[in-house]
């Protein structure tokens, strides 16, 4: 979606798509596009703090993942010190804070999907991938990963690629999900 | 996608009754359906009478507590001031292994939790509403966008809604992953920017909440329950469920189910219909062997304890709790040893590291359990269990290191003979 049709109330809860993220890994607020999303979240919120989780998403939305030098940009426009920014990127998980393949490929294997053949989803996908857990493949589209529960239960297993999710995943059906990514 | 499912103890679809209808996601085919009508109704009505017909009602929260939410109302100061304004934040930060009832209403009824937080919003007297959606759900997520967007640009959210001269923010905030988020002081100090540390209550957020402001935390079911009890009145609603736990509510059902999903159900059948009738019980003719009735942080229960009454109370006695509605079932298949650290794992992954006992009990715990799964426990293994259990009860900030107490103590407590096979390295008692 352009930046200008984001209306304000939802800036600060944008959908990423890794797959088709901006290479480009440059400062987020020097473009009109950045500082029209600073301007939008900012403006939802009464203090400027409350804007730090909009934009490490904003960082991860541009560019696949959070480096330190977003960090210290984002730490910069809400006047806090970057280790502050450090350590709350840090507590969560979903702030990758280091690159991963196009596909980011999240398999839970929490207690639902456990029960219902998680663990042999995941060693599929890595099997079928050649990587270990969170490795970049070879090429460059897919780190796998186990996730903690992604509310999903009733539909076991659960997986999620970038933004969207995989119901009902077994073994079986890891190669078939692997054809249809880029 | 399995969902939805009907079933005959589906007595009322009153809540989930357009889930799976693709054209009620929109502001039009919502207007259609009668969409916004109680907001009108509510925009004439005073804000104590919004929160009197809630208390009539006995609506309790639905994000596990059961904590009548008219009452939670009531401890809002009377009249925000320029320099202290009211919050309401809607806690859809579904979290609890199991629950996946949440993403259900807003996926298919995002205008519904709009209606419904602007109603809430009213009667508490608040100027921005907060909804605080988990990071993970990117596809609700983008539901809730477009729906609020719309609200926005007909009028429905904002200044002077409806010409009414009552204004109202709505602002979409999602977070990044961290069960403890779930909590409400938890939430609260993730929507402030720091990590989603709970804090000690008092203050309560009624006194102090985000932004250190006065604010009510709802989840989105409680809230979503709104409008049709604002709409028809209290009576209306109670006619389903029991005195003390009325209404209906939206039952997550997984792990080994012939017909695992979401369904809505009057509170009070008994959990064995739920199980057995509603869900088919176990696929491939296996037996059931335990179900944890209420998300992976309540008690278990063995199929022979299944006929206690879905209600907070019936579970309670049953040494369960309702919590978020969610049974798993675990069949006759399964190890419940290995099933227990599956769930200490992630209370341990899931600690926010404020308290020692829950930062270091929850992965000590699940130490433990994996020693024994491996083969190397010990007989005292399992008095320093339940010693653990101990230490980790009513001791820490928040309740998390309790949650992951009522599983493993019930485990201990009632699958004893499957720990002590495991230890003495006998073939586990699993079929």
């Amino acid at each position: 979606m352009k930046e200008k049709d984001i209306h304000p109330a939802v800036a600060s809860a944008q959908p990423y798509q890794l797959a088709e993220r901006d290479e480009d890994s440059g400062p987020l607020f020097e473009s009109e596009e950045g500082r029209e999303r600073l301007r939008k979240v900012l403006s939802r919120y009464p203090i400027k703090t409350a804007a730090l989780g909009p934009l490490l998403n904003y960082a991860r939305e541009r560019h696949g993942w959070v480096s330190a030098g977003a960090m210290e940009e984002i730490a910069e426009h809400l006047d806090l010190t970057p280790a502050y920014v450090r350590s709350v990127a840090t507590f969560y998980t979903m702030y990758n804070l280091h690159p991963t393949g196009r596909h980011l490929i999240q398999v839970c294997t929490c207690i639902a999907c456990h029960l219902n053949r998680a663990d042999d989803v995941f060693e599929r996908f890595l099997e079928e991938t050649g990587t270990r857990p969170g490795e970049i493949s070879e090429d460059g589209r897919f780190t796998v990963m186990e996730v903690e529960c992604l509310g999903a239960c009733g539909f076991a297993t659960a997986v999620q690629i970038n933004d969207e999710y995989f119901e009902d995943v077994t073994p079986e059906k890891v190669g078939e999900i692997l054809e249809g990514l880029d | 996608m399995s969902y939805p499912h009907r079933h005959e103890l589906e007595t009322t679809t009153v809540l989930s009754r357009y889930h799976g209808d693709p054209e009620a996601l929109g502001l039009e085919g919502w207007l259609e359906r009668g969409g916004y009508a109680t907001l009108k109704k509510a925009l004439d009505m005073q804000p104590d009478e919004i929160t009197e017909v809630v208390k009539a009602s006995g609506l309790r929260g639905r994000g596990g507590a059961g904590f009548p939410t008219g009452l939670k109302w009531t401890f809002m100061p009377k009249e925000p001031t320029s320099e202290r304004p009211h919050y309401l934040c809607c806690n859809a930060d579904e979290s609890e292994p199991g629950a996946f009832k949440d993403r259900e209403i807003m996926r298919w009824t995002p205008h519904l939790l709009i209606e419904g937080c602007l109603i809430a919003a009213r009667a508490i007297r608040a100027e921005h509403v907060y909804i605080y959606v988990r990071g993970e759900y990117f596809p609700v997520t983008r539901a809730l966008n477009g729906a609020v967007t719309e609200a926005y640009e007909a009028g429905y959210i904002g200044d002077d809604i409806l010409g009414s001269g009552w204004n109202c923010d709505l602002t979409v905030h999602i977070g990044a992953g961290a069960y403890i988020a779930g909590e409400e002081t938890g939430l609260m100090n993730s929507l402030q920017g720091n990590r989603a540390e709970p804090w000690i209550k008092p203050p309560f957020p009624a006194q102090a909440g985000v932004f250190g402001m006065p604010t009510t935390v709802n989840n989105v079911e409680t809230l979503a329950s709104v409008p049709m009890i604002v709409e028809n009145g209290s009576e209306w609603y109670r006619q389903w469920g029991t005195e003390k736990s009325p209404g209906t509510k939206l039952w997550c059902c997984s792990g080994h189910l012939s017909r695992p999903g979401n369904y809505e159900i009057a509170l009070g059948v008994p959990l064995r219909d739920i199980v057995y009738d509603v869900c088919g019980g176990a696929p491939n003719g296996k037996r059931v062997r335990a179900v944890i009735p209420g998300g992976s942080s309540t008690a278990f229960l063995t199929d022979d304890e299944l006929d206690c009454e879905t209600t907070y109370e019936g579970l309670m006695e049953a040494g369960s709790s309702l919590g978020t509605a969610s049974p798993i079932v675990m069949d006759e298949s399964t190890c419940l040893l290995k099933a227990m650290r599956r769930i200490a794992h992630f209370y341990a992954h899931e600690s926010c590291g404020q308290c020692v006992q829950c930062r270091e009990g929850t992965s000590w715990i699940t130490k433990i359990l994996r020693r024994i799964e491996e083969g190397d426990g010990r007989m005292e293994d399992i008095d320093t269990l339940y010693h653990l259990c101990e230490q980790l009860t009513g001791r820490t900030i928040c309740v998390l290191a309790d949650s992951v107490v009522f599983p493993l103590r019930s485990s201990l407590d009632k699958f004893r003979d499957e720990y002590e096979a495991h230890i003495r390295r006998d073939a586990c008692t699993a079929t």
